[in-house]
C-alpha cells in the first residue's frame, strides 16, 4: 500500500512536470503579454525591450528550465498583469473557489442521489418522468445562461440573493470563508446552483441506471425473497452496490467542477481562481497561467488517487485485481 | 473504432426483435424518435427550407435588425424575428441546429473512440501501461476545454499565416472546435471503461475465456466491453448535450464558432447580449430548440442504454 | 449513507432557510454614512502610478495620488500640487509648488517628493518612459520650487504631465519602493498594494481582483470637497449582464462601462440613469496600402488597395449611421476625422463624410479600377478591445457584401490581435484601430503616431501599419509639431486634414460613447477622456 502511495506521488510530479511543460508550449499561442503590459502610447522600441527584459526572446526550453527550477524552491514569479507574487494571488483566491465547489458538489449529491434512487426504484411512475425531464434543464441549458437567468430572476427581479461576489467573508488564519456570514452563505446560493445544476444531472442519471440494474440482481431478487424490508434492500444493498461509479463519476466531475468553476466565477464576479485564470488568459499573464495549470493537475492526480483508494474501501473484488495486475 | 464495432453491435440488436418490441412500447421513445427525426431531416435540408442563407453576410440587412418574432408583434416577412445584424432567426437556427449537431457528434465520436480505447488498453494491461495512460488523462484533464481550443486555433493561424494550410480560417474553426471537445472529453470514458474492465476481468467468464486461448482484444471487445457500455452510453449521451453547449460556451470566452457562422450556441451567446435589454427573442427561440433536442436524444439515449443492457434483460 | 444524507439535506435546507430569511445585503444604513459602491469590469491592476499607462489605473489613482497640474471638468488644466508653471526659457519648465500638503501619513509635501517622483516615473520598470521623452534634467531649486530642463521645445510638457503623480519620497525610500516593481525579481514591490498619496481619497483596505475600499481624507488641501461621501468601495464584475444586474438590483451605485444595448433599459428604469458622451477615442478602418501584392487577398499580382478609386468605393459604401443606429443602439457619434471633437486641433467644418454610394455606384467605381467581379479580401478586427467591435466589423462585410466585395473576417482577442496587425509584423490587409490622443490632447499625437509615413529611425507613424504615406503631408505634420502661432498652427492643420481625408486613407467609423450609470441618487460628473473622478460624486 506504502509503495502504491509513492509510486503514484512520483507520477503526480511527473504529471504536473508535464502540464507546466504543455502549458509553455501552449502560453504561445494565447496571445503577446507585453500588449496587455503597455499604454497604446507605448513606443515600438520599448514594447520590445520590456520583452527581452521578461526573457519572452529566449527559447522555450530556456524558459521552461528556468520556471521549473523557480518553482522547486517555492517561487511562482511575479504576475504580468498586477506585479503581485503568483503564490499568493492563487492561495487568496482558492478558499473561494473550494467553497463554492463543496457548496455546488454537495447540492448535486444530495438533490441529485435521492432523486436518482427514486426513479430507479420507480422507473415506471410519473413522478420519475418529470423528475428525468426536468433533470435535463441542467444540460440543456450553456451554465452562462442558468446564472444570468438566476441572477436576472432572484438579484434584480425579486431582489433577495446577491448577484455579484461572496458577500462578507471572515478569515480564519489564511483562509477566507463565506460559511460563518448570512451574507457569505446568500452569496453561495446562485453560483452553487449554478455550477452544480450540471453534476446534478449527471450523478441522478447514473444513480438511476445502476439502481435499474442492481434491482434486478439475483441477490436483491434473493433479499426480496428473505423477506427482507424493502427499505433496507433498497438502501443497504442496492443503493450500496450502485456505489462505484457515482463515486468515479463524482470524484472526475469534482475536478470538473473545479474546471467550469470558471464559467459560474466569471459570471457571478466570484473571486476565485477560475476568474482569476480567465483574466489571466485574456492579459497573457503566463506566470499566473502557468500556477494555476499545475495546481489543477495536482488537484486531479490527488482526486484520482482517492477514487482509486475509495475502489479498494469499497469493492474488495478491485483488490485481488490490482494483485493479478502486479503478479501479470 | 470501438465506437464503430459497438455501433454496428448495436445495430444487429437493434433489429432484434425483442428490442424493436422494447421501443414500440414506449411511447415517449417513440416521440422522441420522431421529434430527433424531424430535428435532423429539417437540419439537413436547412438549404431548401430556409428563408436566406444566414451564413451570406449579403443577406444581411442592418435595417431589418433586431425584429421580433411573430408572437412578439412582428411580422411574417421574419417569423422568428431577426438578431443584431439583421440576421433570419428561422433560418439561422436552422443551420445552427445543422452545425451544432455535427459538432456534437463529431466530437463525441471523437472522444468516444479515444476514450474507450485507451480504457480497454488501460484497464487490461494494468502495470506501466496503466500508469501512463491515466496519468495522461490526468494531464488532460487539467487542460479545460477552452484552453485547448485557444491554443489549436491560436497554431492553426499560425501554420495560416505561414502558407502550410491552404484554409481561411473560418473554415477550420469547426474542426478545431471538435478536435478541442473531443480531446477534452476523453478521459471520462476512459477512466469509466477501464473502472469496469477492473471489474469484469477478475470474473470466471474471462478467465476462462483466457484460459481457452481467446485472444485478449477479442475477450476485451466480445465480453468486456458490452459490460461497460451501459455507462459509457450514459456519458455519450449526455456529453453530446454537453458538447453542443460547450461549444456555446467557448464563444463566451471567444473561441467559438466565428459570429458569421452562428451554430445554435453561438446564437445564445448573441442573444446573451440582449438579455437584459429585452430582446429575448434572441436567446428563447434557439434555447428551445437547443432544449428539445437535449431532451430528445437523451431520451433515445436512456431508452437505447436500457435495451441494450444484458442486466435489464 | 440514508442517514448522511439525510442529515445533509437538512443541513442544507437550514443554512437556505437561514439565509433567505435574511434581508438582503446589509443595507447602507444613513447613520454609517454615505458609502458609495461601484464596478467596472477590470480591476485596478495595481497601486503604482507609474506600473501601467492605462486609462482605468490611472483614473482609479488619481483619487489617492495627484499630479502637479490637474485636469477639470473640461479637461482644462488647472493647479493642483504645483500652484504655478511655466516655462522661463523654451527647452526649461518650472512649478512652484503647493505649500501646506501633506500626504496621508501626515508628512507635508516638498520639491524632494516631487523630484522623486518624477524621476522614479522615468525610471526603470516604468510605463511612463513615454512622457519623459524630451526631458533632460530635472532638479530641486527651492523647498517648493522644481525646474526641468528638455532637449527641445516642449510647449506640452505640463499637459501631458497631468497624468503622473506625486508620491512620498520618505514612504517610498522606507518600504524600499524607490523604484516600479520589477517583474523578473522575485520580490513584490510594497507600492503594488499600497498608496501614499495626497489627493482626497486614502486607501483604506485592498484586495485584488475582489475590493478595493477608500476612505475620504479630511486633511485634504483642497478645502472645496465637491463629494458627501464617507467610504467608496470598488468591485471588479467582469461581465456585463451581472454588472448591469447588480446595478438595477441596487447593490451597486454606479457602473462604469455599460453595453450600449442595456442604455434603453437603465434609462427607463426608474432608479437608474445613463450618463453618455463622446469618448476622445475615434475608431477607424486602415488598409494596407503598401505591399505590391495583399497578403490575404483573391487579387495576385497587385494591391487593389493602392488605387483610391477602391478606397473611396469602400469608405463610401460603409453606412455608419445604420451602425450607429442598430449595432451601437445610437451610443455612437459618426465622423469624418481622426480626431474628436475636445481634442486641439479638431476642425469641425471638415468633419463631414461624403454622401453614401448606391451599390451600382459603387460597383462601377471598382469595375474602372479594374475590379468588375470585386474582389476578396481578410478584415482584421479585435473581439474585446472597443465597445462592440466585432459586431461592427460583421455590420461592415454584410454591407461591403453587396458591392461585390467579399470579406473574410477573421476576429481575435485583443493579445493576439495587436501581436499580429501592428508594425512591425503588420500581418493584415485590412484592419480596426481605435486612438485617443490621451498623452496630449492634440492632434499631432494622432498625426504623428497614427498618419505619418511609417519610420522606425524617427519613431514616426509607429502606429500606422497600413503605412499610407503623403509627403506633403508628412511635412505639414512636421511643421505643426514646432509651430507655436495658434492662426498659422491651425491652418496647416486644416490642410493636413484635407489631404489625409481627400485620399481616403482610412475611413473613421465613429467616437464611441462613453456610458455609464448610476442609480438615480448619484450626482456624477462624466468626462470626456473616460477618466472617472470620485471627488465629484455625490450621494442624495
Amino acid at each position: 500500500m506504502i509503495a502504491f502511495l509513492i509510486r503514484r506521488l512520483f507520477q503526480a510530479a511527473i504529471v504536473m512536470l508535464t502540464v507546466a511543460l504543455i502549458s509553455f508550449v501552449l502560453f504561445n499561442y494565447v496571445g503577446d503579454p507585453i500588449n496587455a503590459m503597455v499604454g497604446q502610447d507605448t513606443s515600438l522600441q520599448d514594447r520590445e525591450k520590456l520583452r527581452q527584459d521578461l526573457g519572452l526572446n529566449d527559447p522555450i526550453p530556456i524558459r521552461f528550465a528556468r520556471f521549473v527550477a523557480n518553482a522547486a524552491q517555492g517561487q511562482f514569479g511575479l504576475s504580468y498583469r498586477t506585479a503581485e507574487p503568483v503564490g499568493r494571488m492563487i492561495l487568496e483566491r482558492l478558499p473561494a473557489t473550494l467553497e463554492l465547489s463543496l457548496v455546488a458538489a454537495l447540492f448535486a449529491l444530495c438533490v441529485g442521489v435521492p432523486m436518482g434512487v427514486y426513479s430507479g426504484l420507480h422507473p415506471k411512475s410519473w413522478v420519475s418522468r418529470i423528475l428525468q425531464a426536468v433533470s435535463l434543464i441542467g444540460i440543456s441549458l450553456p451554465t452562462f445562461l442558468i446564472g444570468i437567468l438566476l441572477i436576472l430572476i432572484f438579484a434584480v427581479g425579486l431582489g433577495v440573493l446577491p448577484s455579484f461576489g461572496r458577500g462578507e467573508t471572515m478569515k480564519l488564519g489564511g483562509w477566507t470563508t463565506g460559511f460563518l456570514t448570512v451574507a457569505g452563505l446568500k452569496a453561495l446560493i446562485l453560483p452553487s446552483i449554478t455550477l452544480g445544476l450540471f453534476q446534478l444531472t449527471l450523478i441522478m442519471r447514473i444513480v438511476r441506471s445502476e439502481m435499474l440494474e442492481v434491482m434486478r440482481t439475483d441477490y436483491v431478487k434473493f433479499a426480496r425473497a428473505r423477506g427482507l424490508k424493502s427499505r433496507a434492500i433498497n438502501f443497504g444493498h442496492a443503493l450500496k452496490n450502485t456505489l462505484v461509479p457515482v463515486i468515479t463519476i463524482t470524484g472526475l466531475q469534482l475536478g470538473q467542477l473545479i474546471a467550469f468553476a470558471i464559467i459560474t466565477e466569471t459570471v457571478f464576479a466570484w473571486p476565485g481562481v477560475g476568474q482569476l485564470f480567465v483574466t489571466s488568459v485574456y492579459s497573457a499573464d503566463m506566470p499566473v497561467m502557468s500556477a494555476y495549470l499545475a495546481l489543477i493537475g495536482f488537484l486531479f492526480v490527488t482526486i484520482n488517487l482517492l477514487v482509486d483508494l475509495l475502489y479498494f474501501a469499497i469493492d474488495p473484488r478491485l483488490r485481488t485485481a490490482q494483485a493479478a495486475t502486479r503478479a501479470a | 473504432m470501438a465506437g464503430g464495432i459497438s455501433i454496428a453491435r448495436a445495430w444487429r440488436k437493434v433489429s432484434g426483435s425483442d428490442i424493436y418490441y422494447s421501443f414500440r412500447t414506449s411511447r415517449i421513445t417513440v416521440a422522441a424518435a420522431i421529434v430527433t427525426a424531424i430535428i435532423f431531416a429539417a437540419c439537413f435540408a436547412a438549404p431548401l427550407i430556409a428563408i436566406q442563407d444566414p451564413y451570406d453576410p449579403a443577406n444581411l440587412d442592418l435595417g431589418v435588425a433586431m425584429r421580433p418574432p411573430v408572437f412578439w408583434g412582428g411580422g411574417w416577412d421574419f417569423p422568428l424575428g431577426t438578431d443584431d445584424q439583421g440576421r433570419d432567426m428561422y433560418s439561422a437556427i436552422l443551420y445552427g441546429t445543422r452545425l451544432s449537431l455535427i459538432v456534437g457528434f463529431a466530437s463525441v465520436l471523437l472522444a468516444m473512440a479515444l476514450g474507450v480505447t485507451i480504457g480497454l488498453v488501460s484497464g487490461y494491461a494494468g502495470g506501466a501501461t496503466d500508469a501512463v495512460l491515466m496519468r495522461a488523462a490526468d494531464v488532460q484533464l487539467t487542460f479545460p476545454a477552452f484552453l485547448i481550443a485557444l491554443t489549436l486555433d491560436g497554431i492553426v493561424r499560425g501554420l495560416i499565416a505561414q502558407k502550410v494550410l491552404p484554409f481561411d480560417h473560418d473554415a477550420i474553426a469547426l474542426p478545431v472546435i471538435v478536435l478541442s471537445l473531443g480531446l477534452s472529453f476523453w478521459p471520462q470514458y476512459a477512466r469509466t471503461v477501464r473502472g469496469a474492465v477492473l471489474v469484469e476481468r477478475t470474473k470466471d467468464y474471462v478467465n476462462a475465456a483466457r484460459i481457452i486461448g481467446v485472444r485478449p482484444w477479442r475477450i476485451l471487445w466480445r465480453h468486456i466491453l458490452p459490460n461497460a457500455m451501459g455507462p459509457v452510453l450514459v456519458i455519450a449521451t449526455i456529453n453530446l448535450a454537453v458538447a453542443i453547449i460547450t461549444e456555446a460556451t467557448l464563444s463566451f470566452l471567444g473561441v467559438g464558432m466565428p459570429k458569421t457562422q452562428p451554430s445554435l450556441g453561438t446564437l445564445i451567446q448573441i442573444g446573451n447580449d440582449y438579455l437584459s435589454s429585452g430582446d429575448l427573442w434572441i436567446t428563447v427561440s434557439p434555447g428551445i430548440m437547443l432544449a428539445v433536442l437535449v431532451l430528445a436524444v437523451n431520451l433515445l439515449g436512456d431508452w437505447l442504454r436500457d435495451a441494450l443492457n444484458p442486466k435489464l434483460r | 449513507m440514508t442517514f448522511e444524507t439525510r442529515r445533509l439535506i437538512l443541513a442544507g435546507g437550514a443554512a437556505l432557510a437561514l439565509a433567505l430569511a435574511a434581508p438582503i445585503a446589509s443595507a447602507p444604513a444613513e447613520a454609517q454614512g454615505k458609502t458609495f459602491r461601484w464596478a467596472n469590469d477590470g480591476d485596478v491592476n495595481s497601486m503604482d502610478p507609474y506600473s501601467r499607462n492605462e486609462t482605468f489605473l490611472l483614473a482609479f489613482l488619481q483619487n489617492i495620488y495627484e499630479p502637479l497640474a490637474r485636469r477639470d471638468k473640461n479637461l482644462k488644466l488647472e493647479p493642483a500640487l504645483a500652484v504655478k508653471w511655466g516655462q522661463t526659457s523654451p527647452t526649461t519648465w518650472f512649478f512652484d509648488l503647493r505649500q501646506g500638503v501633506k500626504f496621508h501619513d501626515g508628512t507635508p509635501l516638498t520639491a524632494d517628493d516631487v523630484v522623486f517622483s518624477l524621476n522614479r516615473a522615468n525610471g526603470k520598470g516604468s510605463n511612463m518612459l513615454g512622457y519623459f521623452a524630451t526631458v533632460k534634467a530635472i532638479r530641486k531649486v527651492s523647498d517648493f520650487r522644481v525646474e526641468v530642463d528638455t532637449n527641445v521645445p516642449d510647449p506640452l510638457l505640463a499637459s501631458k504631465w497631468a497624468q503622473i503623480f506625486i508620491m512620498s519620497k520618505a514612504w517610498a525610500e522606507k518600504n524600499k519602493a524607490e523604484t516600479v516593481g520589477d517583474l523578473t525579481k522575485n520580490e513584490e514591490n510594497f507600492a503594488t498594494r499600497n498608496a501614499m498619496g495626497t489627493g482626497p481619497f486614502k486607501l483604506k483596505s485592498r484586495e485584488p481582483d475582489v475590493k478595493t475600499v477608500l476612505e475620504p481624507n479630511k486633511d485634504w488641501w483642497d478645502k472645496k470637497v465637491e463629494h458627501n461621501l464617507t467610504e467608496v468601495v470598488f468591485s471588479r464584475i467582469a461581465n456585463a449582464a451581472t454588472r448591469v444586474a447588480a446595478l438595477r438590483s441596487g447593490e451597486i451605485d454606479m457602473v462604469y462601462t455599460v453595453p450600449p444595448q442595456d442604455t434603453d433599459t437603465l434609462a427607463k428604469d426608474p432608479n437608474t440613469k445613463i450618463l453618455q458622451g463622446p469618448e476622445t477615442r475615434v475608431v477607424y478602418l486602415g488598409f494596407d496600402v503598401f505591399r505590391d501584392e495583399l497578403l490575404y487577398s483573391s487579387v495576385k499580382g497587385k494591391n487593389p488597395f493602392k488605387d483610391k478609386r477602391v478606397r473611396e468605393a469602400i469608405y463610401r459604401s460603409i453606412d455608419v449611421d445604420a451602425i450607429k443606429r442598430t449595432v451601437m443602439r445610437g451610443q455612437s457619434f459618426p465622423t469624418a476625422l481622426m480626431v474628436a471633437p475636445g481634442i486641439n486641433g479638431y476642425t469641425k467644418e471638415l468633419d463631414k463624410r461624403p454622401a453614401l454610394l448606391k451599390p451600382e455606384q459603387a460597383k462601377k467605381m471598382l469595375a474602372d479600377a479594374g475590379y468588375p467581379q470585386g474582389f476578396e479580401v481578410t478584415l482584421d478586427c479585435p473581439t474585446d478591445r472597443y465597445v462592440n467591435d466585432e459586431k461592427i466589423c460583421q455590420a461592415i462585410v454584410g454591407m461591403l457584401a453587396r458591392i461585390g466585395v467579399k470579406i473574410n473576417l477573421r476576429a481575435q482577442t485583443r493579445l493576439k490581435y495587436f501581436a499580429q496587425i501592428l508594425l512591425p509584423k503588420a500581418d493584415m490587409s485590412f484592419y480596426m484601430l481605435g486612438w485617443s490622443p490621451a498623452a496630449t490632447y492634440d492632434v499631432h499625437d494622432v498625426f504623428i503616431n497614427l498618419i505619418q509615413t511609417s519610420n522606425a529611425a524617427t519613431k514616426k507613424g509607429q502606429f500606422n501599419p497600413g503605412r499610407y504615406s503623403n509627403p506633403k503631408f508628412d511635412e505639414l505634420a512636421d511643421k505643426i509639431q514646432v509651430e507655436t502661432d495658434t492662426a498659422k498652427r491651425n491652418a496647416m492643420i486644416a490642410e493636413a486634414t484635407k489631404i489625409y481625408t481627400g485620399d481616403f486613407g482610412y475611413i473613421p467609423l465613429h467616437q464611441q460613447a462613453v456610458i455609464w450609470a448610476a442609480r438615480k441618487n448619484v450626482d456624477l460628473v462624466q468626462t470626456a477622456d473616460n477618466s472617472f473622478q470620485i471627488r465629484w460624486v455625490k450621494i442624495k
